[in-house]
């Protein structure tokens, strides 16, 4: 017990003294998260929409696949994205392996499928006959989409929270093609697995309860905005 | 040029759904400001003449005109920007009610605040002007009727298609909201086509009344007429709770 009280208690003193290196990662944890996180919503709204309202053969195919990369392993994603990006791999030449913009891609395509399996629900739990009233009033292909989406919106809220909070705390991915290089690469997740691999467990301790504080600061903005929405 | 006899003119409407014929309409028209009622068992393809007259089922023949010009594929979007459809349940969006009422009026491109000035006048139409700041998903199911009626109204339909708009309101609300339409369309003089199992809507709002069995018009009159002559057990039925002789 004693090793997890002086753990807690040097994460304390580390976060309140504003420790460059532990803002650095934390700051970088942020960027690359919240810019994969972006890629996902960019890529999976748009996916789940036509996958919920279109019909084409395979869709059921499609949809199936898309639920499988809602739990996608970190690890084999991590492993996929580096051997595209290796030197001799169908990607080398953007020469971005073990860089931020690395990680970056790697996490979107770990959040893309959750926000697509997400946003095809969503879609698919309105009214029945909604998108029918919708065309009804008028609207066209797009401005049907667009207020479907609109609709959703409480429920695509937990799509941003689904696809920030798989990829905020994911560490196989980030690790293998981001390789963990201080000041460059590395981020709250490697970092907490390299130090726990060395021993420092305070300094373990300090990094995951930022990572679980900026975790729960994000999901909390948003299910403040999530609930205040709520119709009563 | 004169204008067309019909404000609505349908010839060899085929619709299938699921590999089934659910429409088979060989001729159906509407007179400019006439009020239709179409009655008929569950099944028998009240909805789907509705929606496939708003455009919003695929046909698999058959041939639109509206105000004498046919509705193409191509056309489809600007016919539906000129007549407007209820539904059986209000689809109302989340938001206010006025944003509700003036969406319609939004999508044909009409500025927000000129959109919210004529949803206002459309709420008062219906009596219901001081719900106009109320979240739509906390009304009545009478209210969430009677938006869903003024939305429709809000962008001054040609024609309004209504597919059993009270049928889950109760008696006394229905009595009220059927008055209230009934007195909307003629001061308006918009034509209708009310899909109905209700005598309310039937006998007191309507001109004519047309009877569907298994997708086809099997009888059409005034509703006297066609309560006069039942030609099937579903209209001796309509006409029992009528009290029709």
């Amino acid at each position: 017990m004693d090793l997890i009280f002086d753990g807690v208690h040097t994460a304390l003193s580390l976060i309140l003294s504003l420790d460059r290196e532990v803002f650095a990662v934390t700051l970088l944890s942020l960027e690359i998260s919240s810019c994969a996180t972006v890629i996902s919503l960019l890529l999976g709204i748009p996916s789940g929409v036509v996958l919920a309202l279109a019909n084409f053969p395979g869709r059921r195919f499609v949809v199936s696949l898309v639920n499988t990369g809602m739990g996608l392993p970190p690890v084999v994603v991590g492993l996929f994205v580096t051997l595209f990006l290796w030197r001799n791999g169908p990607l080398g030449v953007l020469e971005i392996l073990y860089t931020p913009a690395a990680m970056i891609l790697a996490q979107a395509v770990i959040a893309t499928p959750i926000v697509t399996g997400i946003t095809i629900a969503a879609i698919q739990n309105l009214p029945a006959n909604l998108k029918l009233q919708v065309q009804a009033l008028g609207a066209t292909r797009i401005q049907t989409v667009w207020i479907l989406v609109r609709e959703s919106r409480l429920p695509l809220l937990a799509a941003v929270m689904a696809g920030f909070g798989g990829v905020i705390s994911e560490v196989g991915a980030s690790i293998m093609v981001g390789g963990n290089i201080k000041g460059q690469t590395r981020v709250l997740t490697t970092a907490t697995v390299m130090e726990t691999g060395k021993g420092n467990f305070d300094v373990a301790i300090a990094l995951s309860l930022i990572l679980l504080f900026l975790a729960f600061s994000v999901n909390y903005l948003l299910t403040v905005i999530q609930q205040r929405e709520r119709p009563r | 040029m004169t204008a067309p006899t019909h404000i609505l003119h349908v010839e060899g409407l085929l619709i299938r759904r699921g590999g089934v014929q659910v429409l088979d309409l060989p001729s159906f028209a509407v007179k400019p400001e006439e009020k239709v009622a179409i009655v008929g068992p569950n099944g028998a393809g009240k909805s789907s003449l509705l929606l496939g007259l708003a455009c919003l089922v695929g046909r698999s023949s058959g041939k639109i005109t509206f105000q004498g010009e046919e509705v193409l594929p191509q056309t489809e979007i600007a016919y539906r920007r000129r007549i407007a459809v209820v539904f059986q349940e209000p689809l109302l969006f989340d938001t206010t009610v006025i944003d509700n009422v003036a969406e319609g009026l939004r999508i044909r491109g009409t500025g927000r605040a000129e959109a919210r000035e004529t949803a206002h006048n459309s709420l008062e139409l219906f009596k219901i002007g001081h719900l106009s700041g109320r979240s739509a998903h906390k009304l009545s199911g009478g209210e969430a009727q009677r938006v869903s009626l003024a939305r429709a109204f809000a962008v001054k339909p040609e024609l309004i298609l209504m597919d059993e708009p009270f049928s889950s309101l109760d008696l006394p609300t229905r009595i009220g909201v059927a008055e209230d339409l009934g007195r909307i369309l003629h001061e308006s003089g918009t034509a209708a086509i009310i899909a109905t199992h209700d005598r309310i809507e039937a006998f007191h709002i309507v001109d004519r009344l047309i009877v569907m069995e298994s997708g086809r018009i099997v009888q059409e009159g005034t509703p006297k007429e066609v309560m006069a002559e039942p030609v099937n057990s579903f209209v001796a039925a309509f006409r029992r709770t009528t009290g029709g002789s």
